[in-house]
């Protein structure tokens, strides 16, 4: 059986993950992508409020289908995480503990990660209608106009993902 | 003169969309499900895959939740007479994605254009009285991997061997694999690129008629396979489980080649009104 990786998690915690093994992931998690990161680099650069707080949160690079037959959300797998480089190292840089998503990171992002005990964690890309079934709860919290590209809090259990950069 | 009316092909291409988006092709689930790996991190990712469009098929989900720009291809029949035909593909898409996930967006703004509309549509004319109309759901992750290389006629076939193995040892990590590669050689720029999209509608396992094309095909599909990548870019045999090549006759100085990557959630079908 995969381990469990329980969230929020501190650095400590983190750091006793294996790499290239998978966990299967349960807590709280909020979807983020390209647009949504580009605000939230803004509100951190000037000083303005955060859609949610940083510290030891965890991203999933998500941008859902609307939900279908009365489910709490839409499919839902990960998008290619390289396109959040340009933003994650300041994320980290304030609190940012873990990330979900697929494909490969450049080398600043995986520098930060390693400096500041983060983690990167790999999805199966194109998986989006099992990982629908493994959410628990689904909470629109911020920017609504991006429709897809939303931030949603997500509640998840038993969600696969292989510890990728630690 | 066949007349076809704009509402029949709206209804009929609406239908189309979501069973592509909801059942992504069978051959690729197959593939996934008779894996042969000794890894077992690509092994249990084969299965996720199988379970992921199991699942979608069985209680009509979206099998991945980009679910992309939508493409079309058509072939108009010479003794066909559909007026609206764009019209009717366009009042499909947003019929058929007023559920599915809004992907289009103004490139400049980035404004949504919230219908998932324009369609793409290349329209080819052919003898007859049919209208076939096949679409490709084709997600940002995988198009965004996509690479033209302007080769010369000295690089020859070592240069076009060299610039797809390039293009998926770049790009196949962020794509989704397994992958089917869709190969565009010969033309000029947008030829070479239009015939990389339109070999990823091949089945897969289906090579090309021509033996020295087909035999490029096998010999990239090897090296592409070598890489290591793997189902879900954990590291692997299984990288793609088909390299497509389509040609078209060139300029005497030139060699394009087009390199169009597919993610292993392909959502396609035709139909013929």
């Amino acid at each position: 059986m995969p381990e469990k990786l329980y969230l929020p998690a501190d650095a400590a915690h983190i750091k006793n993950l294996k790499p290239g093994t998978f966990v299967e992931i349960c807590g709280t998690v909020y979807t983020a992508r390209d647009q949504a990161h580009k605000r939230i680099a803004a509100a951190i650069t000037s000083g303005q409020p955060l859609p949610f707080p940083l510290g030891d949160a965890a991203i999933y690079y998500c941008g859902p289908t609307p939900p279908q037959h009365g489910n709490l959300i839409g499919s839902c797998g990960p998008t290619t995480s390289g396109r959040m480089d340009a933003y994650t190292p300041l994320l980290i840089e304030n609190g940012l503990r873990v990330m979900i998503g697929k494909g490969i990171r450049n080398e600043a992002v995986t520098q930060a990660i390693k400096a500041h005990g983060a983690v990167y964690l790999t999805a199966i890309g194109g998986a989006a209608a099992l990982y629908q079934s493994r959410i628990t709860a689904c909470e629109l919290i911020a920017y609504p106009d991006l429709g897809c590209e939303a931030v949603y809090k997500l509640t998840v259990k038993d969600f696969p993902a292989v510890v990728s950069i630690i | 003169m066949k007349s076809i009316a704009q509402d029949k092909i709206k209804s009929a291409v609406a239908k189309l969309i979501h069973r592509c988006l909801t059942v992504a092709d069978k051959s690729v689930t197959a593939a996934l499900e008779a894996i042969d790996t000794d890894s077992p991190l690509e092994r249990r990712a084969a299965q996720l895959i199988v379970e992921n469009n199991t699942v979608a098929e069985r209680d009509d989900l979206y099998c991945c939740q980009d679910t992309g720009q939508a493409l079309f291809f058509v072939k108009l029949g010479e003794e066909v007479y559909a007026p609206g035909l764009y019209a009717a593909i366009n009042a499909a898409v947003r019929e058929a994605y007023a559920g599915a996930r809004k992907s289009v967006a103004d490139p400049v703004t980035r404004l949504n254009t919230k219908d998932n509309t324009p369609a793409i549509i290349e329209l080819e004319l052919v003898s007859g009285d049919a209208l076939e109309i096949t679409f490709l759901a084709k997600g940002a992750g995988s198009e965004n991997m996509s690479k033209l290389y302007m080769l010369t006629p000295a690089d020859g076939n070592a240069g076009i061997v060299r610039s797809v193995v390039d293009a998926v040892e770049r790009g196949g990590r962020n794509a989704c694999p397994p992958l089917v590669v869709g190969v565009g050689i010969g033309g000029v720029t947008e030829t070479s690129c239009a015939l990389s999209k339109r070999a990823l509608l091949r089945p897969i396992g289906v090579h090309n008629a021509r033996e020295d094309v087909a035999a490029l095909e096998t010999e990239i599909l090897e090296k592409v396979n070598a890489l290591g990548i793997g189902v879900a870019a954990l590291g692997g045999r299984t990288t793609a489980l088909a390299v497509n090549i389509e040609v078209a006759p060139s300029h005497i100085g030139m060699l394009p080649v087009a390199v169009n990557l597919q993610c292993h959630s392909l959502r396609h079908g035709s139909i013929v009104l």
